[in-house]
């Protein structure tokens, strides 16, 4: 245990937990900004999928890495754009829509990667930015802060979206739409509209996480996620469809990872324990589901189809 | 109505990605299929055989059909029934997790003659094959490599599950890196997951961490593994099929498997009549692996004279390899 505890290994465990945590947090935020418009979005982990390969092919075939970014984003709005379709137009049940939509995603991406790539390739990364003067503290500054922009943009994506949720008239309008979608339509409020852009910019934030993943992998592989959207949806949960306790949540997921990985690595969980460790951040997670969100209540008309006088 | 159609679009994009293909089949072919868990494409398990498959689809005339990515063994029995059910003479059941369902169809397919591995289990029937790789062989010659080309001697073993020729592998990397230097420190970490590329990078990046210049890894998800190895100028050694399009700068050596010359003994059994009921092990001796080094990277040649050394000594039985844990 106590190699565990040296500098070099806890700044780079930390440093590890924060890139982990970004998709995460990316993804997250986008649901909240979902759900808090009464929209339940299961298929964040098809969008981040679909938003992961297309990124994915077009760094490879262009280089180009704010395009891929680009692309991976106007995927996700476009996958939200569909699922707002069939839940705010069509009315569908938004939990099995949702699935649709992760299981297109799953076997898509699937397709497309035997047809269009076939032997996968890595990609270039974005490049580390310094984070001015911090990046120099001693020891601990260059790991810690020199991350890829997308790692940056994900956190400075907290505190707008919490503007935009408390401080804006979009905002109310996304909270009353979850609330009570009948009073803010008599007060001239398009829920429907209003459901729409949250559900495409969410998506496009699952979009961007999905090329945040692909970024810090730096590789496509089938089912890339690995369900890591399904997670997301939870920690929207765990944060009480806030943004700073989905950034919180997002951490505690990320450093109990990177904490597991690191163990693992040093020896202190044993070979013969090391599957059952790999489900520690999600056991985690779920306990501090249990205890802490509990105490919040979710949105009065999430997943709630909206008609008017219905 | 908008849920069951929302339902039916995944499943056909599902079933579209899932659709077996197959070569045109001539008179008197036999009809071979192949079900893996990954793609053909992998770099590792799944294209090793599949590119033995395709090496000797002309000289034993047969018609190669192959369901890929079943990780789930629930479809992957259902592919494999309805292969036996359409007259497949051989059905290959290239993933240890498939045994139970060999163990089921077998007895009730006698004409279809069933191989499945990494195992070594033919349940006693007389139409299963059954195969394996010591591939702790190559994974000791890796590991006595790759410490002799540390220089901090610290080494990252990434595996996905402690089962079947994945820990073979690690453990005789472990072997063999120890039986070079003693002050080389290994460490070891699974993932808990065959197909986590995300997982196996973020095990390498904490490997990088704790010093280690050399990393090696099994299973198709270690493309993420190499991309941190290639990033941060570490060396990688592979195993199953070699991954060295990935990191050519990187790649010191791997442990191919060729399964050509099992696949070979089966064909050829077949042909002449002969009943299964066998279990195969690719070794080094055996030519069934073999170790590759990377032509784009400048091994010393003093390095490959002693991996040849260890070669030799482990296909005479002059080298034991220990247990793993």
């Amino acid at each position: 245990m106590s190699s565990f505890f040296t500098t070099a290994i806890l700044t780079a465990t930390v440093a590890s937990g924060i890139q982990l945590a970004a998709p995460f947090l990316l993804a997250s935020l986008g649901e909240t900004l979902g759900q808090r418009s009464g929209v339940l979005n299961l298929g964040v982990d098809g969008i981040m999928l679909l938003g992961a390969f297309a990124g994915y092919y077009v760094a490879l075939h262009t280089h180009d890495l704010l395009l891929a970014v680009v692309v991976a984003i106007a995927v996700g709005a476009a996958l939200g754009l569909a699922t707002a379709f069939i839940s705010v137009t069509l009315r569908a049940e938004q939990g099995i829509s949702g699935i649709g939509v992760y299981l297109f995603a799953l076997g898509v991406t699937s397709l497309l990667f035997l047809k269009l790539v076939g032997t996968p390739l890595p990609v270039n990364k974005p490049r580390d930015l310094h984070v001015p003067l911090l990046h120099r503290l001693p020891a601990v500054g260059h790991t810690l802060f020199t991350q890829n922009v997308l790692v940056y943009l994900a956190f400075v994506l907290v505190p707008v979206l919490a503007f935009v949720l408390n401080r804006t008239t979009y905002g109310m309008n996304v909270k009353a739409a979850g609330e009570n979608p009948a009073a803010a339509d008599s007060l001239g409020v398009s829920v429907a509209r209003t459901r729409y852009i949250a559900v495409i910019a969410g998506s496009s934030l699952a979009g961007l996480a999905g090329a945040t993943l692909l970024f810090d992998v730096g590789i496509f592989q089938q089912n890339l996620t690995q369900s890591e959207g399904f997670i997301a949806v939870a920690l929207v949960y765990f944060g009480a469809w806030r943004p700073i306790g989905v950034l919180l949540g997002s951490l505690l997921y990320g450093m109990t990872q990177a904490i597991v990985l690191s163990w693992k690595g040093l020896g202190i969980i044993p070979v013969s324990l090391s599957d059952l460790a790999a489900a520690a951040p999600a056991v985690i997670t779920v306990l501090a589901l249990l205890t802490i969100a509990r105490r919040f209540r979710q949105p009065a008309a999430l997943g709630t189809p909206y008609t008017r006088g219905g | 109505m908008r849920k069951v159609l929302v339902i039916l679009a995944a499943i056909t994009a599902l079933a579209a990605a899932a659709v077996p293909t197959a070569t045109p089949k001539s008179h008197a072919q036999l009809k071979v299929a192949l079900i893996a868990p990954s793609a053909h494409n992998d770099l590792a398990f799944t294209q090793s055989m599949h590119h033995a498959l395709l090496n000797l689809q002309k000289k034993y005339n047969f018609q190669l059909s192959v369901s890929e990515n079943q990780f789930v063994v629930a479809n992957a029995a259902n592919i494999m029934h309805q292969y036996a059910q359409e007259g497949y003479d051989l059905i290959i059941a290239h993933g240890s997790q498939y045994g139970a369902t060999v163990q089921q169809l077998a007895p009730q397919f006698p004409k279809t003659t069933f191989a499945w591995g990494t195992a070594g289990e033919t349940y006693g029937l007389s139409n299963v094959y059954a195969y394996q790789a010591a591939s702790e062989q190559g994974g000791y010659v890796n590991g006595y490599v790759a410490s002799l080309m540390s220089k901090t001697h610290v080494l990252g073993v990434i595996g996905p599950i402690a089962v079947g020729d994945a820990k073979l592998y690690v453990d005789g990397f472990v072997a063999g890196a120890k039986a070079a230097s003693k002050k080389t420190v290994v460490n070891v970490a699974y993932t808990g997951s065959f197909s986590d590329p995300s997982l196996m990078a973020k095990q390498a990046q904490q490997f990088i961490a704790q010093k280690a210049d050399v990393l090696t890894g099994s299973s198709q998800s270690v493309v993420g593994a190499i991309n941190v190895a290639r990033e941060n100028h570490a060396l990688w050694f592979g195993t199953q099929w070699t991954q060295a399009s990935l990191a050519p700068q990187n790649t010191v050596a791997t442990q191919m498997y060729d399964w050509m010359p099992l696949l070979k003994q089966i064909f050829t059994r077949m042909q002449a009549g002969k009943k299964a009921g066998l279990s195969y092990t690719i070794t080094l001796r055996n030519g069934g692996e073999k170790i590759q080094f990377n032509k784009a990277f400048k091994t010393p040649p003093t390095i490959k004279a002693k991996a040849a050394k260890i070669i030799a000594g482990i296909s005479t039985g002059k080298i034991k390899i220990p247990a793993g844990q």
